[in-house]
C-alpha cells in the first residue's frame, strides 16, 4: 500500500507561511527572552510583513491552484495579500504606544494579529470552501480574543464575549450552507468543480441551492456587518482596544469580501438574478441603517462602527453591480478604505491618550488650534469617508456608484449618493468642532510616537495619493478581476 | 436498517428538543449526550466507523465532560433571577421564521437531485484508513491549517486565562 502525496510547491503559499512561522518565532522569543526586553516585538513583526510583500510581489502574476487544488494562485488573492498586508503593518506600528499606555504591550499581541492575517490570506485564496472556513476560523478565533485583551477592562470583555458568541453562530449558518451546496451540487466543494457543475440547469434550479446561496449570505454578511447582522458592531468596535477595532474594520471586513467575491462571482454566476435581489435590498438597508444610526453617536469609536457599517453596504454595491467595474471597485475601495480608516483611528488613539480617556467627539472641540497638524489630518481623513474629491473615497465611491448605473441599477446609485450626502452630516461634524468650537478643557499634550506619526503621515499621503492618480491601482485591480467569468 | 435509523432520528429529534427546554443547565448537558450518542449510532448506519468513534470520543467523552465541569464549577443550581419572558411578538416571529425554514428545507431536500451515494472504500482498506489517505493527500494543506488553527485557539486561551488582573 502505497501513497503518493500529491507534489506541490511551498513558494505559492509563502506569504502564508512566513506570517505563520513568524507568529510562532515571536511566541517562543516571548517565552525564551527575560522580562522587559520586549521591546523589538513590533519591528519583527513588521519584519515578518515585510517579507511576505517580498514574497507576494514575486507571485504576482502565477495564476493556476496548487496543493492538491486547495489553494488558488491568482492576481485576485495577492491584491487582497496586498491589502492585508498593508493593514497589519499600519495596525503593528499603531499598536506599540497605545499598548505600552495601557500596560498590555504583550508579545502574544503581535503573534496573534500575525496569525489572523495568515488566516485572512487562506480565505481570499481558497480554493475549496473547506479552506474558506479554516481561513475564517484562524482569523476570527485570533479576533476574538484580541477584542477581550484589556481583561479589565468590562467593556472589553462584552466585547469579546459577544463577537465570540455570535461569530461562532455565523460560522454554522456558512457551514451549513457550504453542506447544501455540498448535497445540490452533487458532492464536492471545490470551488473550479462546483462552478462548472452549476452552470446545469438542472443544479440551478434545485431548492437546496438557492438555500445555500441564502445561508452563505448570512455568514459572509456577519463579517462584513451588514444588515441584519450589523448588531454586535457597535458594541464590538466600541469595547475592543482601538489599534483592533481599526484591524478588524479593515482586515475582517477585506478578507470576508475577498471570500464573498469569489464564491459569488466565480461559484453563482448561474444564479445571479436570485443573489443580486437579496443583495440590492441588503446594501441599500445596509447604508441607510448605518449611516442614519451614525448620526446619532457621541462616542467616536461606535461612529466610526456605524461608519464601517455603512461601507459594508457601499462596498455591496460592488458585489450587485457584478460586473468588471464592480470588481475593480470593489477592491479599490477596500484598499482606500484601509488607508482612510486606520488613518482615522489613528488620530482616535492619539486623541484618546492614556487609557482612551478622550472618546467623546466632543473631546476634538478646539483640535484645531491646539494642534491644527493633528486636526488637518483627521479632516483629510472625514472628507475621504465621507467621500469628498481629491481623496481616494470619493474615486472608489464614484467607481462604485457608476459600476451600479453601468449594470443598470439606477436607483441603487441613487440610494448610494443619497447615503453618502447623509453621511457628509457626521463627518462633517468632527471638522466643525475641530475648527469652529471653542475647546472645553485644555487638551493638553499629544504623545506623537515616532510610529503612530509615521502612520498618519502614510495613510494621508496615501488617501490623496489613490485619489489623485487612481490610475495604478485601477490597473492592478482590474488586472486581478480577469479570473472571474464575464469580466 | 430503515428502522433503526427511525429509531435513532426520533431518539436524536426529542433528545434534541429537551435539550432546549430543559431548565436546568445540568440536564440539557445529560440530553446533549443521548442526543451525540443517536447521531453517532448514524454514523454507523451509514458505514462511517471513524466518524462515529470520534463523534463519541471528542463530543461525547472530552466537551461533555468539560460541559459538566464548568456547570458544577458555577454551581448553577437555581437560576438568580427569572429570565424576562420573551414578548408575544417575538415569539410569534421566532416561531413563524423557525416553521418558514423548517419547511423551506424540507421542500428543498425533497426536491434535490441526491447524488449517488460515494463509492465504497477501496477493498481491503477500512474507513479509517481511508480517512487517512484522504488527510494526507488531496487535504493536506487544510490538514495543516487545522493545526496552525489548534495553536492559535490554544494562545489565544492562555493570553486570556493568564493575564495578571490587578
Amino acid at each position: 500500500m502505497s501513497v503518493t502525496i500529491p507534489s506541490f510547491t511551498l513558494s505559492s503559499i509563502g506569504p502564508w507561511l512566513t506570517l505563520t512561522v513568524g507568529a510562532i518565532f515571536l511566541l517562543l522569543l516571548d517565552a525564551l527572552s527575560p522580562k522587559g526586553r520586549k521591546a523589538y516585538f513590533p519591528q519583527l513583526s513588521l519584519v515578518a510583513l515585510g517579507i511576505a510583500a517580498l514574497q507576494t510581489y514575486c507571485l504576482w502574476g502565477r495564476s493556476g491552484t496548487d496543493f492538491a487544488r486547495m489553494i488558488y494562485l491568482d492576481n485576485f488573492s495577492f491584491f487582497f495579500y496586498f491589502i492585508f498586508i498593508l493593514g497589519t503593518a499600519l495596525t503593528v506600528m499603531l499598536s506599540r504606544q497605545y499598548l505600552e499606555d495601557w500596560g498590555k504591550n504583550l508579545g502574544e499581541y503581535y503573534a496573534l494579529v500575525l496569525f489572523a492575517t495568515a488566516g485572512m490570506m487562506l480565505m481570499a485564496s481558497s480554493a475549496h470552501f473547506i479552506m474558506i472556513f479554516l481561513g475564517l476560523e484562524v482569523m476570527s478565533i485570533a479576533v476574538y480574543v484580541l477584542a477581550g485583551l484589556f481583561r479589565e477592562d468590562f467593556k472589553s470583555n462584552e466585547a469579546a464575549l459577544k463577537y465570540l458568541i455570535l461569530g461562532a453562530f455565523s460560522s454554522a449558518f456558512l457551514l451549513f450552507g457550504m453542506a447544501m451546496l455540498y448535497g445540490a451540487a452533487g458532492g464536492t466543494l471545490y470551488l473550479p468543480d462546483l462552478a462548472a457543475r452549476l452552470t446545469d440547469k438542472a443544479f440551478v434550479s434545485t431548492p437546496l441551492a438557492l438555500l445555500a446561496v441564502a445561508l452563505l449570505i448570512v455568514g459572509f454578511g456577519f463579517k462584513v456587518a451588514s444588515f441584519p447582522f450589523h448588531m454586535w458592531t457597535p458594541d464590538v468596535y466600541e469595547g475592543a482596544p482601538t489599534s483592533v477595532t481599526a484591524f478588524m474594520a479593515v482586515g475582517v471586513k477585506a478578507a470576508a469580501f475577498a471570500a464573498f467575491a469569489r464564491v459569488f462571482f466565480l461559484v453563482f454566476p448561474s444564479l445571479k438574478v436570485d443573489w443580486v435581489m437579496v443583495l440590492w435590498v441588503l446594501a441599500v438597508a445596509t447604508m441607510t441603517i448605518g449611516n442614519v444610526t451614525a448620526i446619532a453617536q457621541t462616542n467616536i469609536k461606535r461612529m466610526l462602527a456605524y461608519s464601517s457599517i455603512a461601507h459594508a453596504g457601499y462596498l455591496m454595491v460592488g458585489l450587485v453591480a457584478a460586473n468588471q467595474l464592480g470588481a475593480v471597485s470593489l477592491l479599490y475601495y477596500l484598499l482606500a478604505y484601509t488607508l482612510m480608516n486606520l488613518g482615522a483611528f489613528g488620530v482616535v488613539i492619539l486623541v484618546g491618550r492614556k487609557k482612551d480617556a478622550y472618546l467623546n467627539i466632543y473631546d476634538y472641540s478646539g483640535l484645531g488650534a491646539q494642534h491644527p497638524v493633528l486636526a488637518a489630518t483627521m479632516a483629510l481623513f472625514m472628507f475621504a469617508l465621507a467621500g469628498i474629491p481629491p481623496t481616494a473615497g470619493f474615486v472608489g465611491k464614484f467607481y462604485l456608484f457608476s459600476a451600479a448605473v453601468q449594470a443598470g441599477f439606477i436607483w441603487l446609485a441613487i440610494l448610494g449618493v443619497m447615503n453618502s450626502l447623509v453621511s457628509v452630516y457626521y463627518y462633517l461634524r468632527i471638522t466643525v468642532l475641530m475648527y469652529m468650537k471653542p475647546a472645553e478643557a485644555d487638551l493638553g499634550p499629544v504623545a506623537f510616537s515616532p510610529a503612530t506619526t509615521a502612520v498618519l503621515v502614510a495613510t494621508a499621503v496615501g488617501v490623496l495619493w489613490a485619489g489623485v492618480f487612481p490610475g495604478f491601482l485601477y490597473n492592478l485591480a482590474v488586472n486581478s478581476v480577469k479570473i472571474f467569468p464575464g469580466m | 436498517m430503515q428502522i433503526l435509523f427511525m429509531i435513532l432520528a426520533a431518539i436524536a429529534l426529542s433528545s434534541g428538543v429537551l435539550v432546549v427546554f430543559q431548565r436546568h443547565p445540568l440536564r440539557s448537558a445529560l440530553y446533549l449526550i443521548l442526543n451525540f450518542f443517536a447521531v453517532a449510532g448514524m454514523y454507523l448506519l451509514a458505514h462511517a466507523e471513524f466518524i462515529a468513534a470520534v463523534q463519541i470520543i471528542v463530543y461525547a467523552g472530552a466537551i461533555m465532560v468539560l460541559f459538566l465541569f464548568v456547570i458544577m464549577l458555577l454551581n448553577l443550581r437555581q437560576p438568580e433571577e427569572e429570565a424576562k419572558p420573551p414578548h408575544i411578538l417575538q415569539k410569534i416571529s421566532g416561531i413563524t421564521l423557525a416553521v418558514f425554514v423548517a419547511l423551506l428545507l424540507i421542500y428543498g431536500f425533497t426536491q434535490a437531485k441526491l447524488p449517488a451515494p460515494g463509492k465504497e472504500a477501496a477493498a481491503g482498506l477500512g474507513n479509517t484508513e481511508a480517512i487517512a489517505r484522504a488527510l494526507f493527500t488531496d487535504y493536506l494543506l487544510p490538514f495543516e491549517v487545522t493545526s496552525v488553527l489548534l495553536l492559535v485557539a490554544i494562545v489565544g486561551a492562555v493570553v486570556l486565562a493568564k493575564q495578571k488582573l490587578k
